[in-house]
């Protein structure tokens, strides 16, 4: 087999997958500034830059034609997965000790 | 335009897209159900690179179950999200600087990066992707095998991450009659016969 096999990427090229990885990337970040003081839609957005890291990992995988990237993306899905559970179960938490989920009022430790 | 072509760019406007919309939507419960449509247009760009067993996770892990998740966190809080949403314009100009900045450079990156001549051959994959082997029992074969801590590692992970939102989540109210087994158990021999009067308990 061919190293650096670019032909297992069908029809557009890594650059293309990469664009769109690093726009939703973008998106995440732009979400966090935008939706500062609502924490579900910032859980949200890291989700999305999450996704935009795992195509990342995919595209290379395919484009270098090494298995390696796509059990590094099983392991990011594993902590991504276990990080929304963690973040909100303290949302949920905080709600009912609080009355609200604004990023501005998580002050109870005053930190 | 073959006809791979003509899915990864329906794909990748649908990730774009919805992506975008989950953090513009004004309803919470709209990012969620938009977020899990960026979800299923990023799968169909596993499908198309090769890594069905990745794009499989994703819907059953991320739509089935972390989505979900999001979804019964929006619906179970009474929040007023309108509140939420007031000074949003505030931020606006910092994120969209950002976001600009960020863009700008990646797409210079994008445009201008170049392997060495000589460095895809004297770089060997570690796990070559083979002609001929599906993707999942490939990447079961090396998984179960080669990187069997890791993959332990991985399931520790979870099971913290789900004590820890048991632990976290978990409230006993008060004034609820709950059954004691032990209570039951132990109890001595001083039966007793009661008339139970509807709608009153003993």
């Amino acid at each position: 087999m061919e190293h650096g096999g670019a032909a297992l990427i069908a029809g557009v090229g890594l650059e293309a997958y990469l664009a769109v990885a690093a726009i939703l990337f973008v998106t995440g970040i732009f979400g966090i500034f935008l939706n500062r003081k609502n924490v579900i839609v910032i859980l949200m957005s890291i989700e999305l830059m999450l996704l935009a890291v795992n195509i990342n990992f995919v595209a290379f995988s395919a484009h270098l034609g090494d298995l390696v990237g796509q059990v590094f993306t099983l392991f990011v899905l594993t902590v991504a997965a276990a990080e929304a559970a963690i973040g909100l179960a303290i949302l949920v938490c905080f709600f009912r000790n609080r009355g609200t989920i604004d990023v501005e009022d998580m002050n109870m430790m005053k930190g | 335009m073959g006809l791979t072509q003509l899915a990864f760019y329906v794909f990748a406007a649908v990730a774009v897209g919805s992506g975008v919309l989950v953090i513009l939507a004004r309803n919470p419960v709209h990012s969620v159900l938009w977020l899990i449509l960026a979800f299923f247009s990023s799968a169909g760009l596993m499908v198309l690179l090769g890594a069905e067993f990745i794009a499989m996770l994703l819907v059953i892990v991320y739509v089935g179950a972390v989505a979900v998740l999001f979804l019964f966190v929006v619906m179970m809080l009474d929040v007023d999200f309108a509140e939420l949403k007031r000074g949003l314009a505030d931020y606006l100009p910092v994120g969209a600087l950002v976001g600009l900045v960020l863009l700008v450079e990646l797409s210079l990156v994008l445009g201008h990066w170049a392997l060495a001549g000589a460095a895809p051959e004297s770089r060997e994959a570690v796990f070559a992707i083979e002609e001929g082997v599906a993707n999942t029992p490939a990447l079961g074969a090396i998984l179960y095998d080669k990187y069997l801590y890791m993959f332990q590692a991985a399931g520790l992970i979870l099971l913290v991450a789900m004590i820890g939102a048991i632990v976290l989540t978990l409230r006993h109210r008060p004034n609820v009659k709950r059954q004691d087994v032990l209570t039951q158990i132990y109890r001595g021999r001083d039966v007793e016969l009661k008339d139970v009067e509807p709608g009153q308990g003993v």
